[in-house]
């Protein structure tokens, strides 16, 4: 079992303490105060000395839109096993003021721990946790008279609480801080040491045990980053040497990645004006040679669509990472949403067909960025990877990629047969760009090559790349255009697989709901209830040899973070089968423990086919309380 | 760039392709047609070594009829698609053509920073202060109150000066044509090509088709070619005579040197390709 006990018991009434004999399989920590105090990089500390200590770890960071004030949290899951989720709801909490307390403590687990400093929180309603007042501003300010290490105490904190090796944390606070000089690397010592201590000395060793977890024996050759350091990775690992963008959340950590990276291997970085700048630069690029792409989230790709069918047209290579937020219009920049999939798939007049890849996971923001550049390059297409705020923020360990077992695909270049060739020869040894083929791909002339002159054009054109409005070559190019999506869609990336593939129910999904609906399995299969996934990592075309099984399945069931469940909708066009369609929309990701219920209700013949709309919450969505409540009411005169 | 071939004396025909241009007849878009082949020429470049970029309009058909590269992109979008082909491809001579509305309306945004950046662009506008290929409406370059049938009362808005904004927006080079007169047209296009850095040349390129108000007889009637005693390095004798009222001033207004973006760029590399391997390997050893 991957989740640990309380996803289960969070419906059912708490019964107070954990049995000592169930052993505790994961745990998750979520510190939250305002913005500004800085709570993120020592988070990263904390997760990196987990990692090396031999944890698997999750995070989840989730930044308010302001730069500073605002709740924020970040959150980390531990385990021995391999993670899919950043956890329903957190076991420790950990509040630096008021406000982070009164939005975080629902959220709390029945019988959680808040630690909460005394000088900034007053605790309520405390029958419901259990307490632990941690003066981190007086340990900070009093005791080692350094106020701006309070952070860093609160990771001595934390660590204490699992028994992290601190060995390794002090090890990377060394790293971190050497450049600063010995007195801030004995400073932070001191600040962690505090931490540790108090912890220690007012936790119970009940209470310790209660929260341990074993870790596994040292692995090698694991890494942990970010969604967004993943894609960039994967990037430079997919031959990538051009890139323009514009900065918009949550997709910008990409570009400022690569700002400084691709200068080392003599590649180029471009912000552009805005996204219409943007995608236009990578198309120019990829015209003239390179590997480009672009990073952007919904509002920059809805101004992107128009040169997405230019790309199309033209049949250029190019590659726009599309990292998903929450909401239309500006909507909920930090937030999460699956919404952008119609946009991905149809965005743009007239036919655009184009490839559309879309993460489940950290490890497939890496594997599916290179895989982005070889569609791209291989079928001459834009390509748009789809990731989404979970996956981007999110940190997880994975393995270190092994670089000589990754293949790169180049595009079919066109090299004159003969000297002398010219783009107006209408033997064969005239150049065509968009000569008509078997698969739909022809060999492209880079500019330079002499006697591959041509014009790459938006407007319809025949195989010499010149103008033709007419009826048959409109057919034909048409068909070209749609014959290299055939193609592309039998050599579609594997599917995420989990479960018994012969179970009567069948989870099809996308996206980083893949991870909830693993975790949602394997609850399930403790239970006897066998059901399997398939998530497609190509979204369009729909790979229909990937999901023609599922779909003969007695229950098929599709969740999906939106509101008309666009998923559903495309694999019901292509398998007009009935399916229960799960949707949640609040800005959160889908939680394990409701999906669950879902699927037992389904397994039970409690759940038909239909719809099922879940809370982004546990418990009452009415009594959240939202920073609004925390306002107190102007009196007007 | 293909260092090895023998110097071959090009013809103008060298740099005509098979495709014959669809433009009105007496449409000034030939003059300027005309004067590129003319500068290229003169240049004696290599075909294949040359990309023509446009976006929308009747002048954006034009990289058809050159036997350059060229990329015929959409409305208003030739300035990034040139960006990225010239930051990519440095070794090529990249041309960027465009029209009054491609340029200053829908593409003004793109314009605007692709002067301020200084990439080496030549960037001509075959201005015609008119939507011709839909057949007659007010572009930006029309004059107030004129009527079309988007301004059946005439056109409430100010025309736009195009080189009070080449010169105020950090263009390096800023000159101003006739299609009627290619060949000063041809030597303008080639000082423009010549020139390290943006060089911006709009051209009075009239439609007969559209346009009765700014015609190949008024413009004779308006032009004057910038006095000798102009220097192009005197930004505020550029910005005088762009905004005199007794001439439409024709020449080169401005020219002054800054540093390319693309240079700028190239010397921040400090690797190259070969290094993608080791690079990745020391920042995987970061994250572990």
């Amino acid at each position: 079992m991957v989740v640990a006990d309380r996803t289960v018991t969070a419906q059912t009434p708490h019964d107070g303490e954990v049995p000592p004999s169930e052993v505790r399989t994961s745990l998750v920590i979520r510190v939250a105060g305002e913005a500004g105090e800085g709570i993120k990089k020592p988070g990263e500390l904390l997760i990196q000395a987990a990692a090396r200590a031999g944890f698997e770890v999750l995070t989840d960071f989730a930044p308010p839109s302001e730069i500073k004030g605002g709740v924020s949290f970040f959150q980390i899951r531990l385990s021995a096993k391999q993670l899919f989720t950043r956890g329903d709801s957190p076991d420790v909490l950990l509040c630096f003021n008021q406000e982070a307390f009164e939005v975080n403590i629902q959220e709390l687990v029945p019988n959680g721990l808040l630690i909460y400093d005394p000088e900034s929180v007053t605790p309520r309603n405390t029958e419901r946790y259990r307490l632990l007042s941690f003066p981190l501003e007086q340990i900070a300010s009093k005791q080692l008279k350094m106020p701006i290490v309070k952070n860093v105490v609160a990771l001595g904190g934390m660590a204490a609480l699992f028994s992290l090796d601190t060995e390794i944390l002090y090890g990377l606070i060394r790293e971190l801080w050497e450049r600063k000089g010995d007195a801030v690397v004995q400073t932070n010592f001191k600040a962690l040491e505090a931490g540790l201590k108090y912890v220690q000395e007012h936790v119970s060793s009940a209470d310790l045990e209660r929260f341990h977890i074993i870790p596994n024996p040292l692995q090698h050759n694991r890494i942990v980053v970010a969604g967004n350091t993943a894609t960039a990775l994967g990037a430079l690992a997919g031959g990538c040497n051009f890139f323009a963008g514009y900065p918009i959340t949550p997709a910008s950590d990409v570009m400022e990645f690569l700002a400084p990276t691709l200068p080392q291997i003599g590649g180029t970085l471009v912000q552009a004006e805005d996204e219409i700048g943007a995608i236009g630069m990578v198309i120019g690029a990829s015209f003239a040679g390179k590997k480009s792409m672009t990073t952007t989230s919904g509002p920059g790709l809805s101004l992107m669509v128009e040169a997405l069918g230019l790309a199309t047209m033209s049949e250029t290579a190019c590659v726009i990472v599309n990292a998903q937020r929450a909401g239309p219009s500006t909507g909920m920049p930090t937030r999460h949403e699956q919404g952008d999939l119609y946009l991905c798939a149809f965005g743009g007049h007239g036919e655009v067909p184009r490839v559309v890849l879309a993460a489940t996971s950290v490890e497939d923001c890496f594997y599916l960025a290179v895989a982005s550049f070889n569609f791209a390059e291989k079928f001459q297409t834009p390509v748009i990877l789809m990731t989404d705020t979970v996956v981007c923020v999110r940190s997880e360990s994975i393995d270190q990629p092994e670089l000589d077992r990754i293949g790169i695909e180049n595009r079919l270049t066109w090299h004159p047969p003969v000297e002398g060739a010219t783009p107006y020869d209408d033997s064969p040894k005239g150049y065509r760009r968009y000569a008509h083929t078997e698969t739909g791909v022809s060999p492209i002339a880079i500019p330079g090559t002499p006697g591959g002159q041509y014009v790459g054009m938006g407007l319809e054109h025949n195989e010499k790349g010149r103008h033709r409005p007419d009826p048959r070559t409109h057919t034909q190019m048409t068909e070209k255009r749609f014959r290299k999506m055939e193609h592309a869609e039998l050599e579609a990336p594997a599917p995420v697989l989990h479960g018994n593939q012969d179970a009567e129910i069948a989870i099809v999904t996308w996206g980083s709901t893949a991870g909830v609906a693993i975790e949602a399995i394997d609850i399930l299969a403790e239970e006897g209830i066998d059901v399997c996934l398939v998530a497609p990592r190509m979204v369009m075309p729909l790979p229909r040899h990937q999901l023609e099984a599922a779909m003969r399945k007695k229950h098929v069931i599709i969740p999906e973070v939106n509101y008309r469940g666009q998923f559903a909708d495309i694999v019901q066009g292509v398998f007009p089968t009935p399916v229960t369609r799960v949707n949640v929309y609040g800005g959160r990701p889908m939680l394990v423990c409701h999906l669950v219920d879902v699927i037992r209700d389904v397994a039970t013949g409690k759940q038909g086919p239909g719809r099922v709309v879940l809370k982004p919450i546990i418990g009452n969505l009415d009594e959240l309380v939202t920073p609004d409540d925390l306002i107190a009411p102007v009196e007007h005169n | 760039m293909t260092v090895d071939t023998p110097v071959r004396e090009h013809q103008l025909d060298d740099y005509k392709s098979d495709e014959k241009p669809t433009w009105c007849p007496g449409c000034g878009d030939f003059g300027v047609l005309n004067a590129v082949y003319r500068a290229l020429r003169t240049k004696n470049f290599e075909p294949h070594e040359v990309v023509a970029v446009s976006g929308i309009g009747c002048s954006s058909r034009i990289p058809y009829f050159i036997s350059t590269y060229g990329f015929h992109s959409v409305h208003g979008r030739a300035t990034p698609v040139a960006t990225g082909v010239r930051v990519a491809r440095p070794d090529l001579k990249t041309l960027v053509f465009s029209g009054d509305g491609d340029a200053f309306a829908i593409g003004a945004g793109h314009l605007v920073h692709a002067m301020r950046r200084n990439l080496d662009l030549t960037y001509v506008v075959m201005d015609n202060a008119i939507y011709g290929l839909t057949k007659g409406q007010t572009s930006p370059t029309s004059g107030a109150g004129f009527h079309t049938a988007t301004t059946p009362a005439g056109n409430p808005e100010q025309a736009l000066n195009p080189m009070t904004l080449a010169i105020t927006c950090g263009a390096t080079f800023v000159a101003r044509g006739f299609s009627a007169e290619p060949a000063k047209l041809a030597d303008l296009i080639l000082a423009g090509i010549n020139h390290k850095g943006f060089s911006f040349i709009d051209v009075y390129s009239p439609c007969p088709t559209f346009n009765k108000v700014n015609t190949f007889k008024t413009y004779k009637e308006e032009v004057a070619w910038l006095p000798d005693s102009h220097s192009s390095s005197d930004v505020a004798g550029a910005l005088a005579y762009a905004t005199s009222d007794e001439h439409k001033y024709l020449g080169i207004f401005l020219e002054r040197e800054a540093p390319t973006f693309e240079d700028l760029v190239a010397a921040n590399h400090s690797g190259t390709e070969a290094d993608r391997p080791a690079l990745l390997a020391k920042m995987f050893k970061r994250y572990s």
